[in-house]
């Protein structure tokens, strides 16, 4: 039943295998009470203003940067081959498919995957989550399936907005160099997206939500005792949800390339 | 008591309170990999005592403590509590068990993201039974009150000393009116002065709500200020039960240098 059962574990030499093994199970108990009542919704709320609103300023800012590096480093190649009025549509293209979903992604393994590794593993040093499941709450429900299910939800809106700042940012990067009107800009940006541009980009941004709700969480249940494994959940949590990440946009992007 | 632990010797028929069985424990075996915690444990917790659990760091006090309300599961062994075999518990049934028992955390567990409100209310919004929230307020408040830190109400847990933390949760623990008490360490950590406070407010608990309490501790003066009867694990086995002050004249070698007598 408890948090122990998976830190025993955890404390086992860990093999990749077992590691998987124990993400799977634990995918497995998340899913499962996602879908039994009561569901927390005040633990919900407060996940989702953490995990979006706190979020937003360095996604903004991220996503600026994004569009105006992107804009300044593509235009003497495009301006090679004389297709310098392309730029909008390329770094649109860019942004919204996969500059955006997987930057924003990655920032937010760092920030929201870092914080629930360290926060849970920190609550399972100082026996906070056998407190909870003593007073007769079932810990994985309360604290895992909300920032679960929390971070599914908010990374698909940072991405949006990662985008139109990524967007913006690539209109100012424009006009550093000369000077293109924002309504044309954004009208040549947009001729070039279609709707499978944004559907997938969307879809698997859920995913990226996922991975980084359910390793951050993992990470931080199965940390194992002293404040040592607190640096190490956090660290792990960031490492792992890193890497799904980029294994989840390659099998996104193989998935995509067959339905176009 | 397990009469195959040859080395478990009872020094003193407990002074029972109520002979009726609260807690049961029989032949409980526990081991991480290749270390066995605790090899053959078995002891009753009789209704309206205190009963005090020595032993040196490391003894499996706390481990013992943990698989009565299954946080840990054993590998051997049958746990009752309040009538219910704890190991076939799951679920719902395991949460109603787990409402009557107050378990004080060694290091208090306050939850760090919470106010002392928060952390007090939290438990009681478990319960099937609702509350209106000047109902949880007022409960907030008079456990509060019986742990003698009313003022502490909107503080955050950072903010409170290590013998106020413990106060505090000893108050989430009451708020639910809990039938049993486990007490992991509650004077770890804390001046002789907090120490007493906290060894007289356990001996308050047991007056005021009624509740029989299993004591794990090391600390000398709170097993005498707290404890009907004591047991004293050795190397994962009961080494000896009994009236705590027959156990610190028991002639066992060891019992007399845990007990500095030597």
């Amino acid at each position: 039943m408890g948090s122990y059962k998976y830190s025993s574990r955890a404390k086992d030499k860990t093999t990749f295998f077992s590691e998987i093994g124990n993400i799977a199970v634990f995918s497995g108990r998340t899913l499962r009470y996602t879908f039994s009542f009561p569901f927390e919704f005040r633990e919900f709320l407060k996940q989702c203003y953490a995990i979006g609103n706190l979020s937003l300023g360095l996604v903004a800012i991220t996503g600026a940067i994004m569009g105006i590096v992107l804009t300044i480093q593509s235009r003497p190649v495009l301006s090679d081959f004389g297709a310098e009025a392309m730029l909008p549509q390329m770094v649109a293209v860019s942004i919204v498919r996969e500059i955006g979903p997987v930057i924003t992604a990655l920032i937010c393994a760092g920030k929201v995957g870092s914080g629930m590794g360290a926060e849970l593993g920190s609550m399972k040093v100082t026996e906070q989550i056998d407190a909870m499941e003593v007073s007769a709450t079932l810990p994985i429900k309360y604290l895992v399936v909300t920032r679960v299910l929390a971070a599914t939800l908010m990374v698909p809106i940072l991405v949006v907005f990662a985008d139109a700042l990524g967007l913006l940012g690539s209109w100012v990067g424009t006009n550093i160099k000369g000077s293109v009107n924002i309504v044309l800009f954004f009208s040549h940006a947009f001729s070039s997206l279609d709707f499978i541009d944004l559907v997938p980009a969307l879809i698997k941004s859920f995913f990226f939500g996922a991975v980084i709700g359910l390793i951050g969480c993992y990470k931080g249940y199965t940390a194992g005792k002293g404040t040592e494994s607190v640096g190490v959940a956090a660290n792990s949590a960031v490492v792992l949800s890193s890497l799904l990440i980029i294994i989840v946009d390659l099998v996104a992007v193989q998935i995509t390339d067959l339905m176009l | 008591m397990n009469s195959s632990s040859a080395e478990i010797f009872t020094l003193h028929q407990s002074p029972q309170k109520n002979t009726e069985s609260i807690i049961e424990i029989n032949n409980l075996k526990i081991s991480f990999g290749q270390q066995e915690v605790l090899k053959d444990v078995s002891f009753n917790l009789h209704k309206g005592e205190n009963l005090v659990v020595l032993g040196k760091s490391g003894s499996g006090k706390s481990v013992l403590i943990k698989c009565i309300t299954k946080l840990l599961q054993p590998d051997y062994g049958k746990i009752t509590v309040l009538g219910e075999d704890v190991n076939s518990l799951e679920g719902k049934k395991l949460a109603e068990l787990r409402k009557k028992i107050g378990f004080l955390f060694q290091s208090g567990a306050l939850y760090d993201s919470m106010t002392v409100k928060e952390n007090l209310e939290f438990p009681l919004s478990r319960m099937e039974q609702k509350f209106t929230k000047e109902e949880k307020y007022e409960k907030v408040i008079s456990v509060l009150e019986n742990v003698g830190l009313k003022d502490a109400v909107n503080k955050m847990p950072s903010e409170l000393s290590g013998g106020m933390r413990k106060r505090i949760a000893l108050a989430r623990t009451l708020i639910v009116d809990p039938v049993i008490m486990l007490y992991d360490e509650p004077t770890t950590g804390l001046d002789p002065l907090t120490s007493r406070e906290i060894s007289k407010l356990i001996n308050e608990v047991q007056q005021k709500y009624h509740t029989s309490s299993v004591i794990i501790t090391h600390d000398m003066d709170c097993a005498k200020e707290t404890g009907d009867r004591a047991l004293i694990l050795k190397d994962g086995t009961i080494l000896a039960e009994g009236k705590l002050e027959e156990l610190e004249n028991s002639d066992d070698a060891w019992i007399k240098a845990f007990f500095g007598k030597t």
